[in-house]
């Protein structure tokens, strides 16, 4: 009874799924949608490179589906859902999100992880008029009728860790380390405009390493150098094992050098070990660790499904959000068509999420409170602060470009 | 740059960075050594190179697992029984993959890069089902982590030390196996004339079988060495071909000390362009210096020679 045990989802307010409204009137497009089910499409990558990422996503999603049809479905329809693989290969993404829409007809997908894939899908959903439900935290520039952002765009993400850091450890002088893509560089690029003229810091290091690099003496060796107060990383991937294990082993100790990541979550440190990055701050939305009620359902709910070795990340629980704000959005719009579901969109609000309560902005992403983590050795974060009121996201940012 | 540091400062970082240097060095030494076997002694692509690496890594995260399971008290020195565990898999794995596909390419080198790419894909897709897409955490002793302080500012790392001991030590052997043996006389006879070989008696099947085992089982322990600074996942390996091949057809594909030297210049240019430019400049200007190189000398720096 996995199912039962989400008491702040049941209490939502839900239409009568004893007589569900008829097909025709809620489904004027033509989409996969019968009497008495709703068809939704997957599309992550479950093998290649990204695989190791995007698992705890594709997870997250189904948990979701399951717990909805327990609750009813949607609209008094079971939610019945096509998943595709991805493959890590950015065509094969727009591909079948094209054969998702096309074909199958499907009224949402839930899908994406990079930045590259959902730039290649994005012109598919715009064209054929589909609606994405997207988890991973990313760099901003970007809104669409079509999409859903349901993780933290980066002002949302940064600016209240640096804030933090500043205050609490009277951090002046900050050294950027980043993964050579588009993330990184953007992150970076509104974190420094931040530190400069908001925080009146220094930036004393700046540096780009090629995705997959494992390789960090010199990078470490110039930190041992400039001695910042704070180091602030966004290393991705495999690079990341590398680098917090070369830190350590060089002898720098994070109980004494505060380091901000915007890029570790509790799926990264199951790869580069607890005792290699205990002490590291982490700065996102959510962690497996929050002490809410939804959480506590969501948590053993999730194990029960996928076994009690899988950790929960920021991005997978931003992936479990999706199904829950579609069905919430189809139940306020009173229709499966995605023009009223995008035009419904602001404004729902979801009472049961696991980081405690998310709303969707007028831009297509949530608002939502940005927490910093300390990472203990048993690779569990333990929250030290969060932001008093939900984080408006702003994804043009004005004075950060 | 150096204008706000003091002159000791100065002094103990060129120490370190002189010793980064030297760790990457003997990475790229540890991960060339298995290749500079296949493709310069054999003439076999080996693309699936970094799976036999990971084939290791994932040997020592089963062995560092079952030692904590059953024998806790002996966790300190289970990384030297995982590195020869390394060795049987990915030799044994190596042996095998040659009696299967490789010997029937010995003709055709360039089909070896199509079909050892393939395999790389299966072994990935493999590690993947049997171990999960995410990556593992090896654990290390405790002796293995930390650095050693030489001065107040002057730290070495400690599985760096270990990388570069480990590093000489292998080099030292495959370089005796291969050039004072009889065997090794036998494997650098078969790579320069196949029928002459098996005319005077060489069972040139058998040494081909066992030098494709040695150069996988050596990837196999340069992976269980890995452990200790990348990561573990179904494609690491990845992570390393690129570079592996780049020291190997740089310094000369038929000859180690070519490697050895090509690993030395790579590293250095690049340890010390990291310093003074960002990591991916540094990179992209290795890389361009090496192509500039190659143009000129497209036999690498150290080439064998033979009458043509």
């Amino acid at each position: 009874m996995g199912m039962a045990a989400v008491p702040a989802i049941t209490m939502l307010p839900r239409v009568s799924f004893a007589q569900a409204p008829a097909t025709s009137a809620v489904n004027t497009t033509g989409l996969a949608v019968t009497d008495t089910e709703v068809t939704v499409g997957i599309l992550h990558s479950a093998t290649g490179t990204m695989a190791i990422s995007e698992t705890g996503s594709i997870e997250a999603e189904k948990l979701a589906i399951e717990q909805i049809n327990a609750a009813g479905g949607v609209l008094g329809r079971k939610i019945k859902f096509i998943q595709e693989d991805g493959a890590s290969d950015w065509p094969t993404f727009a591909e079948k999100a094209k054969k998702l829409l096309v074909n199958d007809k499907v009224a949402a997908i839930m899908g994406c992880w990079t930045s590259a894939s959902r730039k290649a899908v994005l012109p598919v959903v715009e064209q054929y008029n589909g609606m994405l439900y997207y988890p991973t935290f990313y760099e901003g520039l970007e809104q669409s009728k079509n999409v859903i952002y349901t993780g933290q765009e980066a002002t949302q993400q940064i600016l209240a860790g640096l804030n933090w850091i500043a205050k609490e450890k009277g951090a002046k002088t900050f050294f950027f380390i980043g993964s050579d893509y588009i993330w990184p560089r953007t992150s970076n690029k509104i974190a420094r405009k931040h530190v400069e003229n908001v925080l009146k810091g220094k930036v004393v290091g700046e540096e780009y390493y090629a995705l997959g690099s494992t390789q960090f003496n010199s990078v470490i060796n110039k930190i041992k150098l400039t001695k910042p107060d704070v180091i602030f990383t966004d290393v991705v991937g495999g690079s990341n094992v590398a680098f917090y294990k070369q830190l350590k082993a060089a002898g720098i100790d994070l109980a004494k050098q505060p380091l901000l990541t915007i890029s570790v979550t509790e799926d990264e440190i199951d790869g580069i070990g607890g005792e290699n990055i205990a002490g590291a701050y982490a700065c996102m939305k959510y962690f497996q660790s929050l002490d809410n009620p939804n959480n506590k359902a969501f948590v053993p709910a999730f194990k029960k499904m996928w076994g009690e070795k899988t950790v929960i990340g920021d991005v997978t629980q931003a992936a479990y959000l999706g199904p829950w704000l579609w069905k919430l959005t189809v139940e306020k719009a009173g229709s499966f068509d995605v023009d009223k579901i995008a035009a419904a969109s602001p404004g729902v609000e979801f009472k049961g999420a696991p980081e405690g309560y998310v709303r969707i902005h007028e831009n297509h992403h949530l608002w939502s409170k940005t927490r910093v983590g300390r990472a203990k050795l048993d690779g569990q974060f333990e929250l030290i602060y969060e932001t008093a009121d939900l984080v408006e996201p702003d994804p043009f940012p004005k004075g950060y470009q | 740059m150096f204008g706000d540091y003091s002159i000791g400062d100065l002094g103990s970082i060129f120490v370190m960075q002189g010793f980064a240097g030297l760790i990457l060095f003997s990475v790229y030494v540890l991960m060339a050594l298995g290749l500079a076997i296949i493709f310069g002694q054999m003439g076999v692509i080996n693309m699936a190179h970094g799976e036999f690496m990971i084939l290791g890594a994932y040997v020592t995260w089963m062995t560092s697992n079952l030692f904590q399971a059953y024998m806790p008290s002996l966790f300190g020195g289970y990384f030297f029984l995982a590195m020869i565990l390394a060795f049987i898999a990915s030799g044994a794995l190596g042996m095998l993959v040659e009696w299967v596909l490789i010997r029937h390419l010995y003709k055709r080198p360039l089909d070896t890069l199509l079909a050892t790419w393939g395999l790389s894909l299966m072994l990935q897709q493999a590690y993947r089902s049997v171990f999960g897409a995410r990556e593992v955490g090896v654990e290390l002793p405790q002796w293995m982590l930390g650095s050693l302080h030489v001065t107040d500012s002057i730290e070495v790392p400690i599985n760096g030390v270990f990388v570069m001991g480990l590093t000489v030590l292998i080099t030292v052997s495959v370089a005796y196996v291969l050039y004072l043996s009889r065997w090794g006389r036998q494997v650098r006879a078969v790579v320069q004339n196949r029928i002459m070989a098996g005319a005077v008696g060489i069972n040139t099947e058998k040494v081909d079988r066992y030098t494709f085992g040695l150069g996988c089982g050596i990837a196999g322990v340069a992976g269980s060495a890995f452990t200790m600074i990348g990561s573990t996942g179904p494609t690491s390996g990845q992570l390393y071909i690129v570079d592996t091949f780049l020291v190997v057809v740089f310094g000369g594909a038929a000859s180690l000390l070519g490697t050895i030297a090509s690993a030395f210049s790579i590293s250095q240019t690049q340890s010390t362009l990291e310093f003074f430019m960002s990591g991916s400049m540094a990179k992209v200007l290795t890389l361009l210096a090496v192509v500039g190189i190659l143009m000129l000398r497209p036999q690498g720096l150290f080439a064998l020679k033979v009458r043509k």
